[in-house]
């Protein structure tokens, strides 16, 4: 590159057409226009190949052997693993909690962010401090979220109990029972998301023409009715979007319930494993019991999952695309 | 009546037409109590950080900060290798950060005004791995870290993430509108090479999507945790790994552990009250462009 970085600003404009024969510089030039955009794309498509495609496919190969850390002769042993996994109570424990907890945190998350947005939409005094303010979770640092909540979620001296029981309610222990730990998690992943995903529909809303509103309007429909009959068609292409991210998210959450734990450094999920997800038995299997071979079945059970959902995203948004297109963000 | 009627009616659609709906109080209070829900948990943290532990065994706590925040920050530096932890993360996120600029750049550059053979399947094939989850690659990637002799050192962290999907996604559709094809022909005809016109012409040209990647790039790497935590170790920690390690011995001393978190969350709320504007700014732009 640098060869032609010196030489290409002394090419002369002129001549390039005239000259019966190709110059050294010409060709110089010709090969530059040729190969440049190749090196440029390059960097890209070496380090996906080295932390995306090889882990996927190697990752394929150890989930058919009996792969411990450390061990120099792993035994082939097949699909014994995904056997194994699917007659799991557990790893079956894991998928209907992280269902679970994703429900609980996308469905609230998604209807909080429209109307959030609804509100953000008027003309507010202010109104990119107001946004600022309730994306400001979003900056937080999910360790230093999760540490904060485990504490705030606390059975004996946690803030929540604290007000519960002041307002004459039962505390709830938040870590030992399976739907308490999974609705404390989904608050701390709705806490996180909601400001940002009601930013993105506020884009969204943005981007509908102000003449649908005032049709709607001189038709006589109120307020309500021009939410659910204009903005929310509307908007949906963005909704399906932004409920398959947090659904790819979702099925990954690891972080949260890794520090959610009554016993920390623990990544049992609980003490019967109430609030283990998917991504965190997975990393059990992996770097605690270094059982290799089981955690990347467990790895590609998940991927598979997940691509599945990706197509399901890809033909609902493919199929809603006339509306205005709305791009991942 | 009817006069009446239209009147209101009139009225009504010069208010709802300009937005959705004249801001009331109501609006205003509803978006008052999301923000300071919003920023609840980071006062409660300072708010433990700043007394002793004694503070939570009340059953209704003092909400005004106490004067121990020094003393439990200076606990967390002797408890694990913060400042280690610190200049980590800077290095690691500062050199992520430029180099997945850079790269997103030069090959947003490259999908939207050059042409070669196999652009539009390169692209469509950057799209489709936005999709693969990079984190199930774990395993064989922390193998092959072990067998590089890499676990345990920076460059296991920086080297996956030297450029993503979506920075060349992002730099590209930037890329598209903002620069026009005359300023690159009137340049070539200068007799300019591609890296010039990329760093003369291009860059210039996409500076305000460069600054948002390299926003939310530092922001993602800053509080990035599974990968740092599996492949580093308790003496060579990141923020994150390091605040996990504070976390988890026997005994939680939330009044060290959450004068940890504050510690660690500072730095990143200055960039966001700063940038904030921009950021937000960002994320709506990036909804909506095609």
């Amino acid at each position: 590159m640098t060869v032609i970085d010196k030489v290409a600003p002394e090419g002369s404009k002129a001549g390039e057409r005239t000259s019966p024969r190709p110059t050294f510089r010409h060709k110089l030039s010709r090969w530059d226009v040729k190969v440049s955009p190749y090196l440029y794309v390059a960097p890209f498509f070496i380090v996906f190949g080295i932390v995306g495609l090889f882990p996927l496919l190697y990752t394929a190969y150890v989930s058919m052997f009996d792969w411990k850390a450390g061990d120099d002769n792993p035994e082939f042993i097949g699909f014994d693993n995904f056997k194994e996994l699917f007659a799991d109570s557990q790893f079956w424990n894991a998928l209907a909690n992280t269902v679970s907890i994703f429900l609980l945190s996308s469905i609230p998350q998604l209807v909080i962010a429209v109307l959030l947005a609804a509100l953000l939409g008027a003309r507010l005094r202010g109104a990119t401090g107001w946004r600022v303010g309730i994306l400001l979770p979003y900056a937080a640092s999910l360790v230093a979220i999760g540490i904060i909540f485990a504490n705030l979620f606390g059975p004996k001296y946690g803030l929540i109990n604290g007000v519960l029981q002041t307002i004459g309610l039962d505390p709830i222990d938040w870590q030992a029972s399976r739907f308490g730990s999974h609705v404390a998690i989904a608050i701390m992943v709705n806490w996180r998301w909601t400001g940002y995903n009601a930013l993105i529909v506020l884009a969204a809303m943005q981007a509908i023409p102000k003449e649908l509103h005032e049709a709607a309007l001189i038709d006589g429909a109120g307020m309500w009715r021009r939410f659910t009959a204009v903005t929310l068609p509307l908007l949906k292409p963005t909704l399906i979007f932004v409920t398959i991210t947090s659904t790819i998210g979702g099925l990954q959450i690891f972080t949260e319930p890794k520090l959610f734990d009554a016993m920390p450094g623990s990544n049992n999920g609980g003490s019967t494993n109430q609030f283990q997800t998917v991504t965190l038995y997975l990393y059990q299997s992996a770097f605690e019991n270094y059982n290799l071979g089981y955690a990347s079945a467990i790895a590609w059970v998940l991927f598979v999952i997940i691509v599945l959902i990706a197509l399901v995203n890809f033909f609902l948004t493919g199929r809603l695309a006339r509306t205005p297109a709305v791009k991942k963000k | 009546m009817t006069t009446l009627q239209s009147r209101i009616r009139n009225a009504d659609i010069r208010k709802s037409v300009a937005t959705l709906g004249k801001p009331r109080k109501a609006t205003y209070i509803v978006l008052a109590i999301f923000v300071l829900g919003s920023l609840f948990p980071f006062y409660w943290s300072f708010l433990v950080a700043s007394r002793d532990n004694g503070m939570l065994t009340e059953r209704i706590p003092p909400f005004v900060p106490g004067g121990n925040f020094f003393a439990n920050a200076a606990r967390v530096f002797d408890t694990v290798p913060f400042w280690k932890a610190l200049a980590n993360s800077v290095i690691v996120s500062g050199t992520v950060t430029l180099t997945t600029v850079l790269f997103s750049s030069l090959a947003g550059f490259a999908f939207a005004k050059l042409r070669f053979k196999g652009r539009n399947g390169m692209f469509v094939f950057i799209v489709v791995t936005l999709a693969v989850p990079t984190q199930l690659g774990i395993i064989p990637l922390f193998i092959a870290m072990s067998e590089l002799g890499w676990a345990g050192g920076l460059q296991s962290v920086i080297v996956p993430n030297l450029v993503t999907a979506f920075g060349v996604f992002w730099m590209r559709q930037y890329t598209v509108d903002a620069l026009p094809y005359e300023l690159i022909e009137a340049a070539r005809v200068d007799g300019c090479s591609m890296i010039r016109i990329f760093w003369n012409v291009c860059l210039p040209a996409v500076r305000p999507a460069a600054a948002i990647l390299a926003m939310f790039t530092f922001m993602t790497s800053w509080n990035d945790f599974l990968w740092p935590l599996v492949v580093l170790d308790a003496g060579n920690p990141t923020v994150q790994v390091a605040l996990e390690k504070l976390q988890s011995g026997y005994y939680v001393d939330y009044s060290l552990v959450l004068a940890g978190t504050t510690l660690a969350t500072i730095p990143i709320l200055i960039v966001f009250v700063l940038l904030g504007r921009q950021i937000v700014a960002g994320i709506m732009q990036g909804a909506v462009k095609g």
